[in-house]
């Protein structure tokens, strides 16, 4: 394994250490482009081997399914990338989307006539209530996220089922939903979805932000070096607590389209998602310890283990087989940062000691 | 009258010379002052308003106003007092050096400067006026950057993005212009002369580099107050000239410079004045010009320097750690030596030269690519401290905080830690055994601690550090690695570790010294190895081991590495 990497290496023992930052640039943003290029390739990997396998996977309804069923992963995806970078996680985003879901269930039947961006901001302040206790807890007491929120993944689900069994209906049907919100499912636009459109422009939103955005930026440095970040004079619990209550705004939106597109609503909704948005940051290249990755990765992320989830049984294998599948991707992809960053270590680290 | 360049004339009001360097348009405020930068020339003998840029003759520094100061400031962590009183003051247009032993509470003076601690009691004036800086962000409102010891970087994030945090150029939507975020960063290489991609992550930089980033950092807020905490530690002599020519530049601009150092030739080359600490209390504030390294030195130690260092000559007996070719690719390579029985062998060099290193992969806590450890002639395996530990080795690490002890534990429980085994029946540890141990040991290190059923975290650093000595010795080892064995702790328990290890060493065991303290280098190895960039470059024998051989090898700038035997 060292022979390998050391021989793939090109040799900068003649490069004087003050001239290497050129070389350092250009080889870490070559990495940083294979990251999300591998999981491209992955991704059409996969789509390749199931149109072998079944050509009527790329007929357009089949994709526009596919789209679908990922656009709810990838906004909350996008929302847990921003809290990801910042080392924290945020495990309650399933139990948030649940309770955004049936909020919004809940104000359609009793209130049929209410605009459809009016539900989508009901759901997403429901999302930002969550996220702003959850982010008050980690910033202001400093308990450590990943308790916090494994607390309120509980306690959101909780209060979500309490709501649920007190009022008159405890499972919210299509039937009840007015046929406006309901259209939203199947609407298209230039015969893409438009819940992938919103997911879509959530992604760019997320990523524009992160990257030309003084506080997006901060949101890295806080993950890259949180003393560091204390040092430069960053307000690091204010930026954790904005990360915690934009995820859960998105993990609001999450619930409304949910809502929109199974339409059957009831105090589950959502239950087990948060690990598999958490798996979707990571396979998409956004390191668990915060600092590095993109939204566009996490997105990339949720399109390919939903592919996963679809082209397993038109490849012939049980469905049971995805949730192995996507227990070796994410092994697959931490390995690959592992790789990565040894590699790395190893020629920036060989290159000063050879400089010198 | 106007003055003309290179006259040197002296305004009624100071009484100090002036040297007139040019003569500039700059119109004076409201209030009759020179402009900022200028304000401590108060020449009114030039009743014009063309103003004049003017500088201090070089051997009389003009007094300035003063723009930062501490007044009786005192700072505790639990029970150990850092600061006892302790004050300061920063005058416009001057270099100040703030010197004093480590744990002498320098840097917890730097870090209420920066807004990272708050005084339990003293105030901070700025101006004049009180200032409260409860947060770094404050503190650099106020003009005050800070250079730390060790650097602050993102190593995620590019070298630009480092220098400008939080105050990238921006354009008309608020969003970075990261075209004139990587051309300020350039111009500010430029200023300082150093040639890095902007856009190259900080990770995997050398730790000069890194330095060199925190300086432009500094550079880039126009400071008004401008602290140095021992930021030449890590840099070669031009590395340290460029920055000195930076500093002269904010001082002669008006700035006022905090400088710490260890280093007394670039204290007087560079300081107008020195104030000198102790224990956490100020000592005394003079001009350079009035002081000798002598006078310093003794004010900092406050005692006779030989009493620190209780060295006891041993005659070294039989060869018990052998190390050949130790090779870990891109840490260190090819660290080769012998320790004796009965010798203190220090591991001298810079932070980051890669001693803690060889040290960790010496005892298996990491893994090395090439080359032998042996331990009294027979091979150790790589990899395994308990192979290590049965070997006879014993380490004391650097971070006894992380590393050391378990802090939530008592201290009976990690006395004891490492001899578990030993301590127990059928697998069985028993708490009698465990106490008896335990207190035969602090006894005999004279641990203070209330009881022994305390956490650990509740002592002060320096008796910490003997827990985690304890616990080694009571494995009874014949190769005592000590990797920082007296950081961050007083003067007064720094003595005693260094009368322990010097009396352990006369028993026979044989001790290795991984120290940055050039004065504990010197007065306590028979031996110092001095490591640069991951090799050892130097074997000097006590006798011949002084500040200069050691930091000329520890910066690189010795001959040829000599091979150790």
């Amino acid at each position: 394994m060292s022979s390998s990497t050391k021989a793939a290496a090109p040799a900068p023992v003649d490069v004087a250490p003050e001239h290497t930052g050129g070389r350092g640039a250009a080889l870490v943003q070559r990495l940083v482009v294979v990251r999300e290029l591998g999981i491209l390739a992955a991704l059409l990997l996969l789509i390749v081997a199931t149109v072998i396998a079944n050509p009527r996977f790329l007929s357009g309804q089949n994709l526009r399914d596919l789209l679908l069923s990922a656009s709810i992963l990838t906004v909350l995806a996008a929302g847990q990338t921003i809290v990801i970078v910042t080392r924290n996680v945020d495990l309650s985003v399933g139990s948030v989307l649940g309770l955004s879901a049936y909020a919004s269930g809940t104000l359609l039947v009793n209130a049929p006539g209410t605009p459809v961006v009016l539900v989508i901001l009901a759901g997403m302040a429901v999302g930002a209530a969550c996220g702003l206790l959850n982010g008050a807890i980690v910033a202001i007491a400093k308990v450590p996220s990943l308790v916090v929120t494994l607390g309120t993944l509980y306690a959101f689900r909780g209060l979500d089922s309490l709501w649920a069994s007190s009022s008159d209906r405890l499972q919210i049907n299509a039937a009840d939903l007015p046929t406006g919100f309901k259209s939203l499912a199947g609407a298209r636009l230039l015969g893409v979805p438009l819940l992938f459109l919103i997911a879509l422009a959530v992604v760019l939103l997320v990523g524009f932000y992160l990257r030309n955005y003084r506080s997006g930026r901060e949101l890295y440095g806080i993950g890259s070096d949180p003393a560091a970040a204390r040092l430069s004079g960053i307000p690091v619990g204010r930026r954790v607590l904005l990360a915690f209550v934009v995820n859960g705004a998105l993990a609001g939106l999450a619930g409304v389209l949910y809502a929109a597109r199974f339409q059957t609503l009831d105090a589950t909704a959502g239950t087990g998602q948060e690990l598999f948005v958490v798996a979707a940051a990571v396979v998409g290249g956004v390191a668990i310890f915060g600092g590095s990755g993109s939204v566009y990765g996490a997105a990339l992320g949720a399109l390919l283990l939903t592919t996963i989830g679809t082209s397993l049984p038109q490849l012939g294998l049980n469905p049971f087989w995805r949730d192995a599948a996507v227990g070796a991707l994410i092994l697959a992809a931490i390995a690959l940062d592992r790789a990565l960053s040894l590699r790395l270590a190893r020629r920036l680290r060989g290159r000063n000691l050879r400089g010198a | 009258m106007i003055p003309v360049p290179g006259e040197t004339c002296q305004p009624r009001s100071t009484g100090v010379h002036i040297r007139v360097l040019s003569v500039a348009s700059v119109t004076l405020d409201t209030a009759g002052r020179y402009p900022y930068g200028l304000r401590h020339t108060p020449c009114e003998t030039f009743h014009t308003s063309e103003a004049v840029t003017l500088e201090p003759a070089p051997a009389h520094p003009a007094p300035g106003s003063v723009v930062l100061a501490l007044e009786d400031v005192s700072k505790s962590f639990g029970a150990v007092a850092a600061l006892r009183g302790a004050r300061l003051e920063l005058r416009a247009g001057e270099a100040h050096a703030l010197v004093g032993e480590n744990g002498a509470g320098k840097s917890t003076l730097v870090k209420i400067l920066a807004g990272v601690h708050g005084p339990d009691s003293g105030r901070v004036l700025l101006d004049g006026a009180p200032v409260t800086l409860d947060n770094p962000a404050a503190a650099r409102a106020a003009g005050i950057a800070v250079i730390y010891q060790e650097p602050t970087l993102f190593p995620d994030l590019s070298v630009a993005e480092n220098i400008f945090m939080g105050r990238q150029p921006l354009t008309g939507g608020r969003r970075i212009d990261r075209r004139e975020l990587a051309a300020r960063c350039r111009a500010l290489f430029e200023r300082l002369g150093v040639t890095l991609d902007p856009d190259r992550p900080a990770r995997g930089l050398s730790i000069a580099d890194q330095q060199m980033i925190e300086i432009a950092k500094a550079l880039s807020f126009d400071a008004r107050v401008l602290v140095m905490d021992e930021p030449t530690a890590a840099l070669s002599g031009v590395e340290v000239e460029r920055l000195f020519t930076v500093a002269r530049s904010l001082r002669s601009s008006g700035a006022a410079v905090l400088f710490i150092s260890h280093r007394f030739d670039e204290v007087f080359d560079l300081c107008d004045r020195i104030t000198v600490m102790r224990d956490g209390q100020w000592v005394s504030t003079d001009p350079a010009t009035d002081l000798t390294v002598d006078q310093v030195v003794r004010r900092m130690v406050g005692r006779e320097v030989a009493s620190l260092f209780p060295k006891i000559d041993v005659e070294p007996g039989e060869v018990v750690l052998e190390v050949r070719g130790l090779t870990r690719v891109g840490v260190f390579a090819d660290v080769s030596f012998d320790v004796r029985a009965g010798e203190i062998v220090a591991l001298a060099g810079l932070v980051g030269a890669g001693r803690s290193e060889v040290v960790r992969a010496v005892f298996g806590v990491d893994a090395y690519d090439a080359g032998s450890v042996r331990v009294a002639g027979s091979q150790l395996r790589q990899g395994s401290p308990a192979a290590a530990m049965a070997a006879g080795l014993a380490l004391v690490p650097e971070d006894r905080r992380q590393q050391g002890l378990v802090m939530e534990l008592s201290v009976e429980r990690n006395a004891t830690l490492t001899r578990r085994w030993k301590l127990a029946r059928f697998g069985l540890l028993s708490a009698r055994s465990e106490r008896a141990t335990a207190a035969d040991w602090t006894k005999r290190m004279q641990v203070k601690a209330g009881k022994l059923s305390d956490a650990v975290s509740t002592l002060s650093g320096g008796n910490q550090q003997k827990v985690v000595l304890a616990k080694w010795l009571s494995t009874d080892p014949r190769v005592l690695i000590v990797d920082e064995p007296t950081r961050g702790i007083d003067v007064g328990t720094k003595a005693e570790v260094h009368r322990l290890l010097s009396q352990l060493a006369a028993d026979g065991m044989a001790v290795v010294m991984v120290s940055s303290e050039l004065p504990e280098v010197l007065g306590m190895a028979d031996r110092v190895l001095v490591m640069h960039e991951g090799r050892v470059v130097a074997d000097i024998p006590r006798a011949q081991a002084d500040e200069d051989s050691v930091m000329l090898a520890a910066t690189g700038q010795a001959g040829r590495p000599a091979v150790a035997s």
